[in-house]
């Protein structure tokens, strides 16, 4: 009997897969596609506690093996979630959701990882640390250690659940930042988040994208986030959750081997709607391919 | 509701130097109103590439398409026989459920196709239908014959007057002295506004925006109404003029 389940800080979860935050909304436009309790668990759309419109569009741009997106974290806001989100959710999906927080001040992560905490539906809160400190210049707080320890441990402070770092790759040294979350009290990590990309209309001589830059992400980045997993799973001593470019089982399988107890799966959702569910369903052949008998063996077996 | 599933490449032909027509087999039933669009996977291009149902059958969909890029270069090149793989059913499309004796459909360019089903379904609810259809030059006018055979009534307007009224569509109706109580629109966005700002009429305008996904999964399509965001590729692409900010 293959077993495919995992465990992320008790949290157990029937196989590894997991659609990425901001490309899976809040499962409604994927229920009326597959039957999304196949899934390990999926990580909502980056909520704020403000209602957000995002970006001016366009915020689309396609590259080789990928596409740039800049959204803005559009969302309908905390209060909304809680109240139409996670309600409506509850009546098609019967696992615990991943639920992923954003904010521009440490006040706002905490306030909003407060409020969430005390969702019965939630299993886990993600916490993306890649969006602007409005306070520091915009700088984002997954950028340094010291700033992404401080969001980790004001989220700490006023939560039960499990809670992850969601790093961004757009760092000098991924490992210095996950070691201060660790150390700060994060139950785990995720990574990676989007690379900073941009794309150039020729004809109009400007940028594709509104916003100039965007976030890279797709299979072209797999080899990058396969390395950061590896690096921060050999650094930390706490669960890694492995993001960027999966779009296999084999590709989950590899981003276990390099140290993730599970895989997020981003931008292959939105080109093809069914790939998380067929990832689920070609992981047990895969398994067997490779001699795998117990998923959780192969976590970080790549020294 | 959408699907996503396999479709049989019937006809792939041009209708201009830049423009053709691919008629495809498969499943149909997804596609429930006019100006609804497919999202199509292109083999070797990361994204789909979303196109408007220009006519369908319960067995057949009609395409129109101008090559642009490289991914409508790609599909120029399909033969018959190709297998595609498509959503369907995708966007809110055009409602013809609204108060209307003298519907007016304006197209520009390639927003011409998905007018044709729409004409189409007007006439079988036995309503005349006015068509203006707006084009660069001569040399790019598709679909004028099309519209007549079906019995709409057509205008054709160029913008350097080699062909039908010299000017935009907003001249030909003012020209025409078009007579009309609602329309129906699609064309590129300087013509939506134009048209918008012409008329004192209700409508619909179908929009475009690029697209992540084109079924509602990654906000990237979102455009501000005034009842708040709505993603082109879900709550549109086909808005009320009322409700659009410009
Ligand atoms: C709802 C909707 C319906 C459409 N219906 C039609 C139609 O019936 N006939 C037709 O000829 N065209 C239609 N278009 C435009 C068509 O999608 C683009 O011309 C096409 O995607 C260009 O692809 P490309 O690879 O040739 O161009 P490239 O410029 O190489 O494409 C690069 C990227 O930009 C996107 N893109 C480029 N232009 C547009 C555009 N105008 N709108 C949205 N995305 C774009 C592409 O999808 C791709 O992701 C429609 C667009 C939308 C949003
Ligand atoms: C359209 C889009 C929206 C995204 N929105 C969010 C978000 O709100 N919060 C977040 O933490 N990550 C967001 N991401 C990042 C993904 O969750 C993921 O980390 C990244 O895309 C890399 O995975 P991929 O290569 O499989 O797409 C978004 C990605 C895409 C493509
Ligand atoms: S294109 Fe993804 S939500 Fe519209």
């Amino acid at each position: 009997m293959l077993d495919t389940s995992v465990v992320l800080s008790g949290l157990k979860l029937d196989n590894p897969v997991i659609p990425a935050s901001g490309t899976f909304g809040y499962g409604n436009e994927f229920r009326e596609f597959y039957d999304i309790n196949v899934l390990g668990s999926f990580s909502f759309k980056g909520t704020t506690r403000e209602p957000r419109f995002g970006n001016p569009t366009p915020r689309i741009a396609e590259c080789t093996a990928g596409m740039i997106n800049a959204v803005g974290l559009q969302n309908p806001g905390i209060e909304a979630v809680i109240a139409e989100e996670l309600p409506r959710l509850r009546t098609f999906f019967h696992k615990p959701v991943i639920a992923n927080i954003s904010g521009f001040s440490v006040e706002e992560y905490a306030y909003c990882c407060e409020r969430i905490d005390r969702e019965e539906q939630v299993g886990l809160i993600e916490v993306n640390v890649s969006c602007p400190n409005v306070r520091h210049g915009g700088m984002s707080f997954g950028t340094s250690p010291e700033a992404a320890a401080e969001v980790t441990r004001a989220v700490k402070a006023v939560t039960t659940k499990p809670v992850y770092i969601k790093l961004s790759p757009n760092v000098t040294d991924i490992v210095a930042i996950a070691r201060a979350c660790e150390e700060a009290g994060a139950d785990g990590i995720c990574l990676i988040n989007t690379m900073l990309g941009m794309r150039i209309d020729m004809q109009r001589r400007r940028a594709v994208i509104a916003n100039t830059m965007g976030g890279f992400s797709g299979p072209a980045i797999f080899p990058v986030a396969v390395r950061m997993v590896y690096q921060v799973a050999q650094a930390c001593s706490v669960p890694v959750i492995g993001c960027g470019g999966v779009q296999s089982a084999r590709d989950v399988i590899e981003m276990m081997m390099a140290g993730a107890t599970a895989v997020e799966v981003g931008a292959a959702n939105l080109v093809n709607p069914y790939a998380s569910k067929e990832i689920v369903e070609a992981l047990p052949a895969e398994m067997e391919r490779l001699g795998i008998e117990r998923l959780s063996d192969i976590i970080g077996v790549v020294a | 509701m959408y699907r996503k599933g396999l479709y049989r490449i019937l006809e792939n032909e041009p209708l201009t130097a830049s423009v053709w027509r691919m008629r495809l087999a498969g499943d149909t039933q997804w596609i429930t109103a006019p100006g609804q669009f497919v999202n199509i996977a292109i083999d070797g291009l990361y994204l789909r590439r979303p196109i408007s149902v220009c006519d369908c059958d319960a067995q057949t969909l009609t395409l129109v398409y101008k090559v642009v890029g490289e991914g409508t270069a790609r599909m120029s090149r399909m033969a018959p026989g190709t297998e595609l793989d498509l959503l369907t059913g995708l966007g809110n499309g055009f409602s013809t459920g609204v108060a209307t004796q003298r519907p007016l459909l304006v197209g520009g360019g390639v927003g011409v196709p998905p007018l044709y089903n729409l004409a189409r379904r007007l006439l079988a609810e036995g309503k005349p239908v006015q068509v203006v259809l707006g084009f660069n030059t001569a040399a790019e006018v598709f679909y004028e014959e099309e519209f007549r055979a079906l019995g709409c009534d057509v205008t054709v307007a160029t913008a350097d007057g080699s062909r039908g009224v010299e000017g935009f569509v907003t001249t030909a109706i003012a020209r025409c002295g078009l007579d009309f109580d609602y329309f129906f629109a699609c064309g590129p966005l300087p013509m939506l506004r134009a048209l918008s700002e012409a008329t004192a009429q209700p409508g619909q305008l179908s929009f475009e925006e690029r697209m992540g996904c084109g079924f509602g999964g990654c906000m990237g399509c979102s455009c501000k109404t005034k009842y708040g965001s709505k993603r082109i590729c879900k709550e549109g692409p086909v808005l009320a003029k009322e409700e659009v900010v410009w």
